[in-house]
């Protein structure tokens, strides 16, 4: 079963516009995914798209002119606001970008200690330290004094210790080195082997996919693909969607291929499919309505000319329906 | 390639587009704190790109803006040809230029966009629009526009017609692929024509084996 779902969520921020007045913009919409006991998954997608505001819709802790719907189940059950906040912290955690979100007048160990849910903070902090190769003086040791590496563990080390089983991770690895990376990540695979639900929110797909079971590609604000991390490969025809395969052809291991265009902004987004100004396989019924988030092989696609498996012979499924197959 | 250094050796002194850019026993540390490097010593060659990478913390931003003239190098020199170029308080066009990580640090936010893109020299619409930058981007403020774009207009800043040099300090790290590919192709089709060298800052080793010539190793 898995132990967070999300359905339908979308969420929006009110700006004022001296000449305007109010006006309410979308920045998400229609976000769907769900994360199982042991298993990591990853969301990636455009810068802009709205990644690092999903972490915090998650955690109800949206800043203030900003508004989120849908539904978030626990455990199958569904979350408000106040729901939210009670677990937060406790049955599901944040490990945020960077130190600035640890207080910068306080030892690090301290804040450790503040997340412990068991009686005795002071073990379960020195336990978490040594567990993750932090030397015992690091407690006293304050934000701005770690480097990024022992800055990355620290961050962990509070989701850890709080026993959290859902965790969620937003931008874990920016600007670290290789071997920082992978540490970083091996942490959150060990926590998601433990039984816990990992969510990683990155857009360093390379690194992330030695982890994800799942990757959830984000696109103009919602999810255009949930794939099996293994579709990342080869050329990238095994992906679903073509602004997945297009993401994937553009790293610099890849094609470093770029194709034109750029991501519509949040208020200016086109009917019909979000990706169709970009998308070289559009037609004019992509433009009709949005698509529908549908299965094929094994994952999920909102594009209605994604193949499905008996396509081996490159017919697309509504050709195939209309052909009566 | 050989041939391509000779002529650029015969050329060096006379033509200014012709001119390395040379750090010579750079040094830097904050008043009397430790040092952060010492000794650095390197050479970029116009039209040639050039990465560097390595553990944060090291020093990477603070040669780039030592070479750009953000800051004074404690002991050592940048020379641009035979001048000495690492003062920043000359007035006038910087011929290195540096592109940060993060756009929206690097801009003025009560500015409007056409303003910041004009701080150093007055770019044609043919020239932004082979940055991929639109005309009415413009007319909008720097929280209007998404990451990507803002640091197009960066980079349009920074490549005047008095720009020899660039240093890119993980200049779309925060970008998703896509967007990166296409700000770098659009970069180097700019520098190629007008031979401009760059330093290529990053952690991210398949972006730098994409790009450059060589790697600078073992500078810290
Ligand atoms: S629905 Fe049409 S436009 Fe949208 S991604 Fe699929 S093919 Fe492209």
């Amino acid at each position: 079963m898995p132990l967070l779902e999300i359905e339908r969520l979308a969420v929006s921020f009110t700006r004022y516009r001296s000449r305007w007045g109010k006006e309410k913009v979308q920045v998400l919409h229609d976000v769907e995914f769900s994360v199982d006991a042991g298993e990591v998954v990853a969301v990636i997608g455009a810068s802009g798209s709205g990644k690092s505001l999903l972490a915090h819709a998650l955690l109800g802790i949206l800043p203030e002119n900003f508004s989120a719907s849908g539904t978030i189940r626990y455990r199958g059950e569904p979350l408000d606001a106040e729901r939210l906040k009670q677990m937060r912290g406790k049955e599901i955690a944040l490990v945020p970008q960077s130190v600035r979100f640890l207080d910068p007048l306080m030892r690090v160990g301290a804040q450790v200690r503040l997340s412990v849910r068991g009686d005795d903070p002071y073990a379960a902090q020195r336990e978490v330290f040594h567990r993750y190769g932090l030397a015992p003086e690091t407690e006293n040791m304050y934000p701005f004094q770690l480097s990024g590496g022992m800055a990355r563990r620290v961050l962990v080390s509070t989701a850890t210790v709080s026993g959290a089983r859902v965790i969620i991770a937003d931008e874990p690895t920016p600007g670290l080195q290789a071997e920082d990376v992978r540490e970083a990540l091996r942490h959150f695979r060990e926590h998601a082997d433990a039984g816990c639900a990992v969510l990683v929110i990155t857009h360093d797909i390379e690194s992330v996919l030695t982890i994800a079971d799942r990757v959830v590609v984000l696109y103009a604000g919602t999810t255009v693909e949930i794939a099996p991390a293994a579709d990342f490969t080869g050329d990238g025809s095994r992906l679903r969607h073509p602004y997945s395969r297009a993401l994937w052809q553009a790293l610099p291991q890849n094609g470093f291929t770029p194709i034109p265009g750029t991501q519509p902004q949040p208020g200016k987004w086109p009917s019909g499919c979000l990706f169709a100004p970009r998308c070289d396989q559009a037609s004019p019924e992509c433009t009709f309505s949005r698509p529908e988030l549908r299965t094929v092989r094994a994952g999920q696609v909102r594009c209605i000319h994604a193949h499905s498996e008996d396509d081996e012979r490159g017919i697309s499924i509504d050709e195939a329906a209309s052909d009566g197959i | 390639m050989k041939q391509r250094q000779m002529a650029f050796e015969a050329q060096n002194s006379g033509n200014p587009k012709k001119r390395s850019l040379r750090a010579i026993g750079l040094g830097f540390r904050r008043g009397n704190g430790p040092w952060l490097f010492r000794e650095v010593t390197l050479e970029i060659r116009p039209g040639e790109i050039v990465g560097l990478t390595g553990p944060s913390g090291r020093g990477k931003t603070t040669l780039g803006r030592l070479l750009s003239g953000y800051d004074h190098p404690s002991e050592g020199k940048v020379l641009l040809g035979n001048e000495v170029i690492s003062h920043t308080d000359d007035a006038g066009y910087h011929p290195v230029q540096m592109v940060f990580q993060h756009p929206e640090r690097a801009v003025n936010p009560r500015w409007r966009l056409r303003r910041i893109v004009s701080e150093g020299w007055q770019p044609d619409a043919s020239f932004l629009h082979m940055l991929g930058i639109e005309t009415d981007w413009l007319d909008r403020w720097p929280n209007e526009l998404s990451g990507g774009e803002l640091q197009r207009i960066c980079i349009a800043r920074a490549l005047g017609p008095e720009t020899r040099f660039l240093i890119a300090d993980e200049m779309t790290a925060m970008l998703d692929a896509i967007t990166q590919a296409q700000i770098w192709h659009n970069v180097l089709h700019i520098v190629r024509e007008r031979q401009i060298g760059v330093l290529v800052i990053s952690h991210d080793v398949h972006l730098l084996h994409r790009l450059c010539d060589r790697m600078l190793n073992g500078l810290f």
